[in-house]
């Protein structure tokens, strides 16, 4: 528990996030009809922050094409752990038909969080591209699932646990590793 | 044939042998003693046979959930050598027909007496006066007059019973409820009943029947009894009415020493009850009411039901408990473990009085030379958790099973005869069995 | 939480299931009304008694949530044909179902259910007891007027609601009592005398209780609910007419005037118009009662997916029972 090592600080989190909005803006060939939708909890804060960036980049008012998107319900683990608590669905008033999604998450790791993102998806209209941003890639797939956007790969073992901490929602902006988690927590991240 | 009780506290006092030739106690001096059977009763505590004036038998009508047969197995089982069988049976006791069979059924099983109620209006529906003399002048011999499980609530009908009752020397028994105050009623009402969203029971129709009938007595110059006292407004009723010099007796339950309201909390119908179970406050009245002796006795109100009947939704099950094999452990608990009555005071609330209202004989000299030999040896030193096994009638809706219980009857003689034996309800008197 | 039998429950597990439907009230605004969360499941509505509004609110819940919903009515049931509580219980547990809802007659039968069936209870009514889900709707929808979308995280704190009719035959007004004042509310209860449950001093079912409507009006409460009147069940002695009714409890045109236009109106539902409520209080802008109404799904639904989402429910928010 206390063998925790930072591998990203805040100034890396902030480089990263700026990379990520250009390389968004790049493959979209513009900021036209992007939506970003942040996974609760930290994957929203992430996706205001980008939001943030390409606004300075563009100069386009980012504020109503932001949301977020819980998954909680679309999860295929809820039988076999404690009830789950849910978080607030905010979709930008222009809703998703035909725009092109960009999900934000944290921590990529076996791919279920995002399956049931696809699902949660689905169910509020039919964007034209859905693509995948996230600030680490730790490995581990479970399913045919890859980011478009990363900001770090980081190759872990499956017995470390990684956590990312935003000054939004931990007070400041880290991501660590440490050893031995216990298996619980481990699966958390899944 | 001759027993020998060797080494009991009689009474809870003076140790002494006891001696039983031919159904009677006979002076330990003037037997042959190499000739006789003895029973160490060494550490236990010898008591008269134990009377209840208030059981419910069930017999006819009601076989499913007791017979004749089965309710003496639990008086036996309970110490008790003689009950009085209330009359809301199907049909109903109001008939000499029906108060033969009972008392016929009775000396058959010969576990004890039973002493059969006779229903003071017909069908139980306090509508006229059942034929009261000819159920006194019947082979049954019927001294004691209730429709209890119904109030008689008409005024006049109730004078009238009483000064019928006079006339035999019998009494009316009356189940004090307030019918227009008690509708739908299901348990006490009060704070828990608001919060438990049942229909309540209010003290006060007890107490208000209690204090009518009281006056009709005086009038009458009737013996008038009072069937399960619940409530500490009713003992104060009670204890005006004997200060103003009416004829009037009243009995509590073992279940309204003990227990109180909060156990209805999980809405297990075990503990519907009729009169409810009532908060701590009258518990405790009820408690210094029968030790300063305003109310007279203790009686079970045992009062069997088959299984279906209680596993239901706590409005839709049926009232009443079976008590007759727990009575004397929980009135030990909640008397003579707190110091409020003596072992005396025991065989007086649990024998002599009650046998006294029922004009049943034999019982006024308990366990003296010359007595029918009604006896019961208990150890007052066991404790058992009470279990279905320990219930030996047909029924098993007792609110004590799983409850901790001081006391345990080990032997038992009804008029000489042997039907318990080490605890055990013996088949047929001294046929040596278990039942 | 295993069952939810009662609105007695913690602050924190009521802000909890409150937020939670937040968060399901969002459905109602999807194209696509329905989440997987409980596929798979199996509920049976066992309906005691009939009672459409509170069923089919269940039922939709149930439905959005993706779970098998079945349909089990008293009235021509077995259950009327003289089969006990208890082996209705047993039999449908039998079937594999994964969660009950139980509406009945009678006072703590869904306790009795939970306690033989082994499978999570849902209390939705029992006789003059309790009606949680109806309480958690009516905190769901008075937190939304009150608060807005800003809604989450917060309780009643200081809100001040009367609640006016039988309170003492009503489960709606019981569980309200319960769960109000545990989100923060001050409640007062008011009726006539034969309405006010029974109990010592101006207190009962734990709160302030009075006859006295028009001096609560005259306090300026935030919120008044009206409960149904069935005048046609009472016995003479309690209430003599409806007029005698109007002119003591009645939220006539006339009160809601001295009321104001702060405060909200609720009604848990069916109107007796023109007996506790006015037409105009009914349709007023104040009145809440229709979100009151699809506030029931989204609490249904928070309740199901408490209880039935997880084989494993954690036992952190105090399982409510």
């Amino acid at each position: 528990m206390t063998s925790a090592r930072t591998v990203l600080g805040p100034d890396e989190i902030g480089r990263s996030l700026t990379r990520i909005a250009h390389e968004i803006l790049e493959a979209n060939h513009g900021p036209d009809d992007l939506v970003l939708l942040g996974i609760p909890t930290r994957g929203a804060h992430l996706a205001q922050r980008l939001a943030d960036r390409l606004a300075a980049i563009t100069g386009d008012d980012f504020g109503a094409r932001v949301g977020t998107l819980d998954v909680t319900m679309h999860r295929d683990d809820l039988r076999g752990r404690p009830t789950r608590a849910s978080a607030p669905t905010r979709i930008p008033a222009g809703g998703v038909d035909d725009r092109v999604v960009v999900l934000v998450d944290d921590v990529l790791y076996s791919g279920r969080t995002i399956r049931a993102a696809f699902d949660a998806l689905a169910d509020l209209g039919r964007a034209r591209i859905v693509r995948l941003a996230v600030l680490v890639d730790r490995g581990h797939r479970e399913l045919p699932i890859r980011a478009d956007f990363v900001g770090k790969n980081l190759p872990s073992a499956r017995s470390e646990h990684v956590s990312v901490l935003l000054a939004e929602a931990d007070g400041q902006d880290a991501v660590t590793i440490e050893d031995a988690a216990p298996e619980a927590t481990q699966e958390d991240r899944a | 044939m001759t027993t020998l009780l060797t080494g009991a506290r009689v009474l809870g006092g003076e140790v002494r042998d006891l001696a039983i030739h031919d159904g009677a106690l006979v002076d330990p001096a003037s037997i042959d003693r190499d000739a006789a059977e003895v029973v160490d009763a060494a550490g236990l505590v010898a008591l008269p046979g134990l009377v209840d004036l208030h059981t419910h038998l069930r017999q006819p009508g009601g076989e499913q959930a007791e017979t004749v047969a089965s309710g003496l197995r639990a008086a036996a089982a309970g110490g008790f050598t003689c009950v009085f069988a209330m009359a809301n049976t199907t049909p109903v006791a109001d008939t000499p027909a029906v108060v033969e069979q009972v008392h016929r059924l009775g000396l058959e099983s010969g576990l004890a007496t039973v002493r059969p109620i006779g229903a003071v209006t017909v069908g139980l529906r306090g509508e006229r006066l059942a034929d009261m003399l000819m159920l006194h002048r019947s082979a049954a011999g019927v001294t004691v007059f209730s429709d209890d499980g119904h109030c008689v609530a008409d005024a006049e009908l109730m004078r009238r019973a009483l000064e019928h009752a006079a006339s035999m020397d019998a009494v009316v028994a009356q189940h004090a409820q307030e019918p227009s105050l008690t509708r739908g009623a299901q348990m006490h009402e009060g704070a828990l009943s608001a919060e438990l969203g049942l229909a309540g029971w209010p003290a006060v129709a007890e107490a208000a029947v209690v204090a009518r009938d009281a006056l009709l007595a005086e009038l009458a110059g009737a013996r008038l009894h009072v069937c399960h006292v619940s409530t500490a407004q009713t003992v104060e009723v009670v204890r005006a009415a004997k200060a103003r010099g009416v004829r009037i007796t009243a009995e509590v339950t073992p279940h309204h020493l003990l227990l109180t309201e909060e156990l209805v909390r999980g809405y297990d119908g075990r503990y519907k009850v009729n009169p409810p179970l009532r908060p701590e406050a009258d518990v405790l009245a009820l408690r210094e009411a029968l030790a300063d002796g305003t109310i007279d006795i203790v009686a079970t109100d045992h009062a069997p039901h088959a299984p279906e009947a209680k596993q239901a939704a706590f409005a839709e099950a049926a009232f009443g408990m079976v008590g007759l094999e727990t009575a004397l452990g929980v009135v030990q608990q909640s008397m003579v473990e707190t110091g409020l009555l003596d072992w005396a005071g025991i065989a007086r609330v649990l024998s002599t009085a009650p046998a006294a209202i029922g004009r049943e004989p034999g019982y006024d000299a308990p366990l003296e030379v010359g007595s029918p030999a009604h006896v019961v040896l208990v150890d007052p030193a066991a404790r058992r958790t009470i279990e279905v096994g320990h219930l030996r009638g047909r029924s098993a809706n007792s609110p004590f099973l799983g409850v901790e219980l001081p006391g345990e009857v080990r032997h038992v003689w009804h008029a000489g005869r042997r039907t318990v034996r080490d605890g055990a309800v013996l088949a047929a008197p001294d046929a040596g069995e278990a039942a | 939480m295993t069952h939810l039998l009662t609105a007695a429950m913690p602050r924190d597990a009521a802000i909890a299931l409150l937020d939670l439907a937040e968060d399901m009230h969002q459905i109602q605004d999807r194209q696509v009304k329905k989440l997987p969360a409980l596929r798979g499941r199996t509920v049976v509505n066992l309906f005691f008694e009939d009672s459409t509004r509170t069923r089919s609110s269940f039922e939709i819940a149930g439905k959005w949530l993706s779970a098998d919903v079945i349909n089990v009515s008293g009235k021509g049931s077995s259950a009327s044909k003289g089969e006990s509580l208890r082996d209705t219980g047993l039999t449908i547990a039998a079937m594999g179902v994964d969660g009950v809802v139980v509406r009945s007659g009678s006072s703590g039968a869904p306790a009795l259910l939970a306690d033989w069936i082994g499978r999570p209870v849902v209390n939705a009514g029992d006789g003059t007891h309790e009606h949680p889900t109806q309480a958690l709707l009516d905190a769901f929808a008075l937190r939304r007027r009150i608060h807005g979308d800003a809604a989450r995280g917060k309780g009643l704190d200081g809100v001040r609601v009367a609640i006016v009719g039988d309170i003492a035959h009503s489960r709606v007004a019981r569980s309200n009592a319960l769960l109000l004042p545990a989100l923060g509310a001050e409640v007062t209860l008011v009726g006539p005398p034969a309405f006010l449950p029974p109990g010592a001093g101006p207190t009962r079912l734990g709160v302030r209780a009075t006859t006295d409507l028009d001096a609560v009006i005259a306090e300026r409460p935030d919120a008044l609910m009206l409960l149904r009147v069935q005048l046609e069940r009472q016995t003479g002695a309690v209430v003599p007419s409806a007029a005698e009714y109007i002119t003591g409890w009645s939220l006539t045109d006339e009160r809601l005037a001295r009321l104001g236009d702060e405060a909200r109106i609720m009604h848990p539902g069916p109107m007796n118009r023109g007996l506790e409520i006015s037409s105009r209080a009914a349709d007023a802008d104040a009145s809440t009662i229709l979100e009151q109404v699809t506030a029931g799904v989204s609490v249904r639904m928070a309740v199901l997916y408490s209880l039935l989402a997880s084989d494993h429910p954690s036992s952190a928010d105090g399982g409510s029972r």
